[in-house]
């Protein structure tokens, strides 16, 4: 997604100040300390025994078995990975079409397509979030004065508005695998006589797998770890792990937002090496 | 009278062309058109309304909720709040990013793959748990005030607070001055620097007089990066500080679905005008940048 550049040449070390580089190292240690303490400290006090959760008083799991049966926080994990795979689909499929048309066609309104696919990730989050509940709001309520039919929001509504946000960022990754790629080898495909079909599904497809995958890895992670468009989409009936751990948050700390915070930092990390793997097999 | 084209296939090939074009486009372009642009239009459509006793909106038009969002001295204060916090987490976020990306550039290419991933994981994990984190941290039991305690001092309260508020906008938003900053530096040609220095100017003014003016874009792209989601966020303000601190997000959270009764016209205006303004603030960057660029 972040486009690494390798810097364009390297001062010979003689010229740089000692003085100066060992500030620039203590600013970086320190930030990362910074960046990493508290992630370290969440992890270790979900195994401690303090019921307040807030200090180092002793080991225990007995916070994540506490967890294993918290069945309120267990639908909320499967309410969010079902939404977050949803989704995933959704936007990869709509997502790799769009980056397609993009980069192969030119056509009337490409421009403004352009600027549309870049608002959402522009736009602050709360905004979009807010506007999908007015939507979902109104459309309701006209349907209702329309038919009579009650509809109310649910898990199919933060699906829906999931993909709206994951979409945009699928298609700047595919199309970043697209800007590379060497068309001859579609059209020696054609002149060895392979319909568009065949062509798609056995030149195109493979090739740009990786920014695909990329692609989607990174909509499951936006869509695992949002919290503000769930919490306004999602309506009173359905419960969401990070609308579930926000309101438990809210009232107080407790070991067992400790290990479940744990556990989705975990997985979060775990879908970060994930990528930065399928990027490595791409290079 | 219709032509008859002589010869059907390009015809017939650039309707296959259009229909194949309009196949990809299609899906994405009507989700967005319908959850996305749609939603936008609704919220213009609301902003005219007028508010109902109830929290309800009735379908009267009128300016009223613009005239309010300028008229009333309580959303002042809060624009020029947010304003001051957005400042405020922004400048520290370049003061301590740009030394950091600037190192990221330095060091030997293995090492720096290293120093670039371990500033992305926290851009990835989820913002909730980080924030979350530091009410670990900053609790009245907690590290610091244990920490405190032992050196001698007084606990103190150290959140709900305006600062617990700051550290952890600071925290969630560094990465994203970093990334942008180390993409600007990592494209910068320090043989200028060398040049400079031959030429008799010292390393501060070298550093002031080309390689900050070089990384402006990323310093720019990093400010615009970190500015919107901390005034637009109300996580990080409502469980670090309280109700004590309110940002436009907080505001815009309370007069959805929290305030007594709801006011959506008035929610809605005030999200327009934010949008509005930054995305002129975005566009002014992109025309500026890119003049430099090409």
């Amino acid at each position: 997604m972040i486009d690494v550049p390798v810097p364009a040449s390297r001062p010979p070390s003689d010229t740089r100040s000692t003085i100066g580089r060992r500030l620039l190292g203590l600013n970086a240690w320190l930030t990362y300390i910074f960046l990493y303490a508290p992630i370290v400290i969440l992890v270790l006090f979900s195994f401690t025994t303090d019921t307040f959760g807030v200090r180092w008083t002793g080991f225990t799991l007995d916070w994540y078995v506490r967890l294993a049966r918290d069945t309120r926080m267990i639908n909320a994990t499967i309410n969010t990975l079902w939404v977050a795979l949803v989704a995933t689909i959704i936007s990869t499929v709509c997502g790799t079409l769009l980056a397609l048309a993009m980069e192969r066609y030119r056509f009337r309104g490409r421009n403004g397509m352009d600027a549309l696919l870049y608002l959402p990730i522009v736009i602050p989050e709360i905004v979009m979030a807010l506007a999908l509940l007015a939507f979902f709001s109104f459309a309701f309520g006209l349907l209702e004065s329309l038919t009579g039919i009650k509809l109310r929001m649910n898990i199919w509504t933060v699906i829906i508005s999931h993909v709206a946000f994951c979409i945009s960022f699928v298609v700047v990754v595919v199309r970043a695998s697209l800007k590379g790629f060497d068309m001859r080898l579609e059209e020696a495909g054609a002149d060895l006589g392979a319909d568009p079909q065949t062509i798609f599904w056995r030149i195109t497809l493979p090739l740009i797998m990786p920014g695909v995958i990329g692609g989607a890895l990174l909509a499951f992670t936006l869509s695992l770890d949002d919290f503000i468009i769930s919490f306004f989409t999602v309506g009173p009936g359905t419960n969401l792990l990070p609308v579930e751990v926000y309101g438990r948050v809210k009232r107080a700390i407790t070991p067992s937002i400790n290990a479940i915070s744990t556990i989705m930092l975990l997985v979060s990390m775990t879908l970060v090496f994930l990528s930065q793997f399928v990027q490595r097999q791409r290079d | 009278m219709t032509v008859v084209a002589p010869d059907e296939t390009p015809l017939a090939q650039q309707r296959q062309q259009r229909l194949r074009l309009w196949l990809l486009l299609a899906p994405g372009a009507l989700w967005l058109f319908f959850f996305f642009v749609l939603p936008l239009l609704i919220v213009m459509l609301y902003s005219f309304a007028t508010p109902g006793p109830t929290g309800n909106v009735i379908w009267q038009f009128n300016f009223d909720s613009y005239i309010t969002l300028v008229g009333k001295d309580l959303y002042f204060n809060a624009y020029y709040r947010s304003l001051w916090v957005g400042i405020q987490t922004t400048v520290i976020c370049l003061l301590v990013g740009y030394p950091l990306a600037l190192y990221m550039t330095l060091a030997e290419p293995k090492q720096r793959n290293l120093l670039l991933f371990l500033v992305l994981i926290p851009f990835w994990t989820n913002f909730l748990v980080r924030t979350y984190a530091w009410m670990i941290i900053l609790s009245n039991n907690g590290l610091i005030n244990d920490l405190l305690q032992m050196l001698g001092f007084a606990k103190q309260l150290l959140y709900p607070s305006a600062g617990a508020v700051l550290v952890g906008l600071i925290y969630g938003n560094l990465p994203f001055m970093v990334l942008p900053l180390y993409a600007s530096l990592a494209r910068f040609d320090f043989t200028l620097m060398e040049a400079s220095a031959d030429l008799g100017a010292g390393r501060w003014r070298s550093f002031w007089r080309i390689m900050f003016p070089l990384t402006v874009p990323g310093v720019v792209a990093g400010s615009v990066l970190v500015f919107i989601p901390t005034v637009g966020q109300f996580v990080v303000s409502d469980l670090l500080g309280g109700s004590k601190v309110d940002l436009l997000g907080n505001l815009l959270q309370r007069l959805f679905t929290r305030s007594n009764p709801p006011n959506w016209p008035l929610g809605s205006a005030l999200a327009l005008v934010f949008m509005f303004v930054l995305t002129v603030i975005v566009i002014i960057y992109f025309r500026t940048t890119t003049e430099e660029d090409r």
